[in-house]
C-alpha cells in the first residue's frame, strides 16, 4: 500500500517539476530581431522601453495580420517594445464585453466608428495622446478626424482604408463592344441598357450572400446613392439620425439602386441574395456579366481567381460616377480606428507610430491595402488599382464619407439595415423597408 | 510563430494539465488523510465544493447578472421593462417568438413519433442493429455540420444553371422550375425543422427502442392471448409501458429545440423570417451591440424552458415514489 501510494505521488510530482522547469526555461528563448540589423534612425525619438509589452487586437487575421506585424516589427525592435498582436474575427462582437470586464487589450483596431462611439460613451477608451492628434492633423483630412472623435474628444487615428463604390468591368470587353466608361449616373443607366441590348443577358453581376451579414453589399449601393444624389450634408444627417431613415430622399436612393438591383433584365434577381459575395463578380472573367459594384478590396478575389487587375488587364474598376460630370469626387469607404483602452508611455509610442507617415508607407508597401495617410507615396501601392485608390483618397477635392452602416448604431448598421436589404431584394417596397429600419433605430 | 513558440505553447498546455493533476492528487491525498472524526464531512465537502463553485460562478451568478442586464440599455442606463416591451411588440421580434413556438411544437412531436414508429417496426427484425445505426448516425453530426449539409441540399441556382442542390436537382429533373427553398417564408422554417427532426429522431429511436425491450414479454403474450390486434397491443401495452421514457425523450428534445441556434445561424442566419429566440439573442447581444435586448431574450428563453424542466423533474420524482 505505502509503496504504491508513493509511486502514485511521485509521478505527478515529477511531471509537475519537469514542466515547471520547462516553463521557466521556455520564456524568452525566442530569438529577437537584432537591433543592429535594423536602421533605427527613424525611431530614435520614441526612446526605448525595456521589453515592455503592448497588446493589440483587431479583426485583421491571416496574411493581412502577418503584413501588419511586419510593418511594425522594426519599430518594435528599435524601441524594445514587445507588441503582441491577436487577431480575431469576433473582435467586434466581443470587445465591448472584454472592455467591461477589464480584459480589453491595450490597443484595439476597431473597424467601425459606430463601435468606437459606443466604447467611448461607456468610458472604456482613453483619449488619444497629443502626439497622435498632431499626426492626425498633419497626415489626414478633417473628414477622417471626425470619425475618431466622439462628443468633441478625439480618441484615435485611422490606420488603413478602402474605397467603396467601385464598379468592376472587363477592359477588353468594353473595347471590343465600343462601350465607354460612364461619367454620370445617367450614362451608367444608358450603358446598362446598351449592354443588355448588345449581349441579351444581364449586365450586372450578383452576389450578396455573406453568412449572417447577408445583404451588406446592398447597403453600399444605398450609401453611394445617398451621397451622390443628395450630397455629404444629407449623408451625415442620415447616418447620425438627424433625418429619419424613412426620409423621402433615402427612399429615392433605394429606388435609384432598385433600378438595377430589382430589375430582372439587369441583374439575376433570383440568385442575388443566395450567391456568396466573394463569387459575385467573378463571372465577369467568363463574360457572363459585365459590371459589378464592390469595394476596392474585391481586387484580392480577382487575383485569387488568376485574373490580372489592371487598366489593360483582365479586369479593372471605375468609380461609381457622380450625378453630373466633372466636379468634386464623392466616395464612400471604410477603414479602422486605432484606439487605446489604457495609457502608458509605451502605448503612446505604439499609437504614435501607427498614426505616422512612416508606418503607413511601410504598411502600404507590404501590399494588399491602402491608407488615407497623405504621407504615403501612391507609387508604393502594390497594384494599379490601389495606386489609383490612394490618389483618390489624397485628392483634396475628394469628399470622403465613411461607410454609413459602420457609422450607425449596431442595431441598425449591422443588423436591421442588412436584414432590410434582404427583405427589399425579396420583394418588399422601398418605403416598407425604410419604415422597418427606422423603427429599429435605438433611442 | 516560430518553432520555439510552438514548442513553448505545447509545453504550456502539458504543464497546465500536469499542474491540474498534481493539485487534484494533492487534495485527494489530503482528504484521505483527514482526521477520522470529521472525515465524512471533509470528504463530502472536498468532492462537492468544486461542483458547487463552478455552479455558482458559472451558472447562478451569470444567470442573475443576465437578468439584471435585461433592464439596462447599451450605454448602461436603467430602462425598466423597455427591452421586454421591445421583444413583444417589434414585428421582427414577434416573428422570432412565433417561430420558436412552431419549432418547439413540431420538433419533439415529429422526432418522437418517427423515432417511436421506427423503433417499433424494426424491433426484433433481422438486421436491427444496422437499421438502428442508420438512423442514429445523424446524432453524431454537429448541428453546424448538419446545417451545412442541408444548406447544400436546399441550394438554389437560378434557372438554366447547374443545380448543385439535391432538392432542386430533383425538381428540375422532373421538369419543374428551381425553388428558392430557404428564402420562401414560411416554408423555410419547416425546412429547417426537418434538419432538427433528422438529427433528433435517432435519439428518440434509441431511447424508446431500449424502453420497448424493457416491457415484460408476459404482458405482451397475455394481451395476445386475449385476442388483441397489433394496434391495440401498441396503444394499451407498449405505450403505457414506455411512458416514462416518452416523457424524458419529449422533454429533452423540447429543451434542445428551444435552444436551437446553430442550425438557424448556419443556414439562414435568421434572415427570411426564420429567426428563433436563441439566434436573435446572439444577434442582439453581440452583433447589434444591444446586450440589454439580448439579455431580455435570454430571460424569455429561460422562462420558456423552466416549465418543461419542472415537469420533467416532477415526473421523475413520481416514478421514484412508485418504486
Amino acid at each position: 500500500m505505502r509503496t504504491t501510494l508513493r509511486r502514485r505521488l511521485i509521478i505527478p510530482a515529477a511531471l509537475a517539476t519537469v514542466t515547471g522547469l520547462a516553463l521557466v526555461g521556455c520564456t524568452g528563448d525566442i530569438a529577437a530581431e537584432d537591433a543592429a540589423d535594423v536602421d533605427c534612425s527613424l525611431y530614435e525619438d520614441y526612446g526605448t522601453f525595456d521589453g515592455e509589452e503592448v497588446t493589440v487586437s483587431g479583426t485583421i487575421v491571416e496574411t493581412e495580420a502577418d503584413r501588419l506585424i511586419n510593418s511594425w516589427s522594426d519599430f518594435a525592435t528599435c524601441t524594445d517594445i514587445e507588441i503582441s498582436y491577436q487577431g480575431t474575427r469576433d473582435f467586434e462582437a466581443t470587445i465591448a464585453q472584454l472592455a467591461e470586464g477589464g480584459n480589453a487589450p491595450d490597443v484595439g483596431i476597431v473597424p467601425q466608428p459606430g463601435l468606437v462611439q459606443l466604447l467611448a460613451q461607456n468610458g472604456y477608451l482613453e483619449p488619444a495622446p497629443a502626439e497622435v492628434e498632431a499626426n492626425m492633423d498633419e497626415f489626414w483630412t478633417e473628414d477622417w478626424k471626425g470619425y475618431g472623435t466622439v462628443d468633441g474628444t478625439f480618441y484615435g487615428a485611422p490606420m488603413l482604408a478602402s474605397v467603396k463604390g467601385y464598379i468592376w468591368y472587363s477592359p477588353s470587353e468594353f473595347e471590343e463592344n465600343g462601350w465607354e466608361i460612364p461619367t454620370t449616373l445617367d450614362e451608367l443607366t444608358a450603358l446598362t441598357a446598351q449592354i443588355q441590348s448588345d449581349t441579351g443577358r444581364t449586365p450586372w453581376c450578383a452576389g450578396m450572400e455573406s453568412g449572417e451579414a447577408t445583404g451588406w453589399p446592398g447597403t453600399d449601393w444605398i450609401e453611394d446613392y445617398v451621397l451622390r444624389l443628395h450630397g455629404p450634408d444629407v449623408y451625415d444627417q442620415w447616418v447620425t439620425h438627424e433625418i429619419p431613415f424613412n426620409d423621402p430622399r433615402i427612399v429615392e436612393a433605394f429606388d435609384a439602386a432598385g433600378e438595377y438591383l430589382k430589375n430582372p433584365d439587369y441583374i439575376d434577381t433570383q440568385s442575388l441574395i443566395s450567391t456568396p459575395f466573394q463569387e459575385g463578380g467573378l463571372p465577369i472573367l467568363d463574360g457572363n456579366c459585365s459590371l459589378h459594384h464592390q469595394a476596392s478590396f474585391y481586387e484580392v478575389n480577382f487575383q485569387d481567381a488568376g485574373a490580372e487587375v489592371a487598366e489593360d488587364g483582365d479586369v479593372f474598376a471605375f468609380l461609381m460616377p457622380p450625378v453630373e460630370a466633372g466636379g468634386d469626387l464623392q466616395v464612400t469607404g471604410g477603414g479602422e480606428t486605432v484606439v487605446a483602452f489604457r495609457s502608458s508611455p509605451a502605448i503612446t509610442a505604439v499609437l504614435q507610430h501607427i498614426s505616422s507617415g512612416t508606418f503607413a508607407e511601410l504598411r502600404v508597401a507590404e501590399g494588399g491595402t491602402v491608407s488615407a495617410n497623405n504621407a504615403v507615396d501612391p507609387t508604393s501601392a502594390s497594384s494599379p488599382l490601389l495606386e489609383q485608390t490612394i490618389e483618390i483618397l489624397q485628392d483634396p477635392n475628394t469628399t470622403f464619407r465613411y461607410d454609413g452602416s459602420d457609422l450607425m448604431p449596431g442595431a441598425v448598421g449591422s443588423n436591421s439595415f442588412w436584414a432590410g436589404i434582404v427583405d427589399w431584394l425579396s420583394g418588399d417596397s422601398s418605403q416598407q423597408v425604410v419604415d422597418t429600419i427606422e423603427s429599429s433605430w435605438p433611442s | 510563430m516560430t518553432t520555439a513558440d510552438l514548442i513553448g505553447k505545447i509545453i504550456q498546455v502539458l504543464g497546465g494539465v500536469a499542474i491540474f493533476a498534481a493539485v487534484v492528487g494533492l487534495i485527494l491525498f489530503l482528504v484521505d488523510r483527514a482526521p477520522k472524526r470529521s472525515r465524512d464531512f471533509i470528504q463530502l465537502a472536498a468532492f462537492v465544493a468544486p461542483a458547487l463553485v463552478l455552479l455558482v460562478g458559472g451558472l447562478i451568478y451569470p444567470a442573475l447578472r443576465t437578468t439584471l442586464l435585461a433592464f439596462f440599455n447599451r450605454t448602461g442606463d436603467w430602462v425598466g421593462l423597455d427591452n421586454f416591451i421591445w421583444a413583444f411588440t417589434q414585428p421582427d421580434a414577434l416573428r422570432t417568438l412565433l417561430n420558436t413556438v412552431i419549432w418547439v411544437v413540431l420538433v419533439p412531436l415529429l422526432s418522437t413519433a418517427f423515432g417511436l414508429a421506427y423503433a417499433v417496426f424494426i424491433d426484433k427484425s433481422r438486421g436491427e442493429k444496422f437499421f438502428k445505426a442508420l438512423v442514429f448516425m445523424p446524432m453524431a453530426i454537429s448541428f453546424v455540420g448538419a446545417g451545412i449539409i442541408w444548406r447544400f441540399v436546399y441550394d438554389f441556382k437560378s434557372q438554366g444553371r447547374d443545380q448543385i442542390g439535391l432538392l432542386n436537382a430533383i425538381v428540375v429533373g422532373f421538369g419543374g422550375d428551381p425553388v428558392q427553398w430557404v428564402q420562401v417564408s414560411p416554408l423555410n422554417t419547416f425546412l429547417l425543422i426537418v434538419v432538427m427532426v433528422w438529427i433528433q429522431t435517432g435519439f428518440a429511436m434509441v431511447i424508446l427502442s431500449a424502453a420497448i425491450k424493457g416491457i415484460p414479454t408476459e404482458q405482451i403474450e397475455a394481451a395476445q392471448l386475449d385476442g388483441t390486434n397489433a394496434w391495440q397491443r401498441f396503444t394499451n401495452v407498449t405505450v403505457p409501458g414506455i411512458r416514462s421514457s416518452l416523457v424524458v425523450v419529449i422533454t429533452t428534445i423540447s429543451i434542445a429545440t428551444l435552444k436551437v441556434f446553430d442550425i438557424v445561424r448556419t443556414m439562414t442566419a435568421g434572415n427570411f423570417d426564420t429567426s428563433v429566440v436563441a439566434n436573435e439573442m446572439y444577434t442582439q447581444a453581440f452583433r447589434a451591440n444591444e446586450p440589454g435586448r439580448g439579455a431580455a431574450l435570454a430571460v424569455i428563453l429561460f422562462v420558456m424552458v423552466l416549465p418543461i424542466v419542472i415537469y420533467n423533474v416532477r415526473v421523475l420524482r413520481k416514478q421514484k415514489e412508485i418504486r
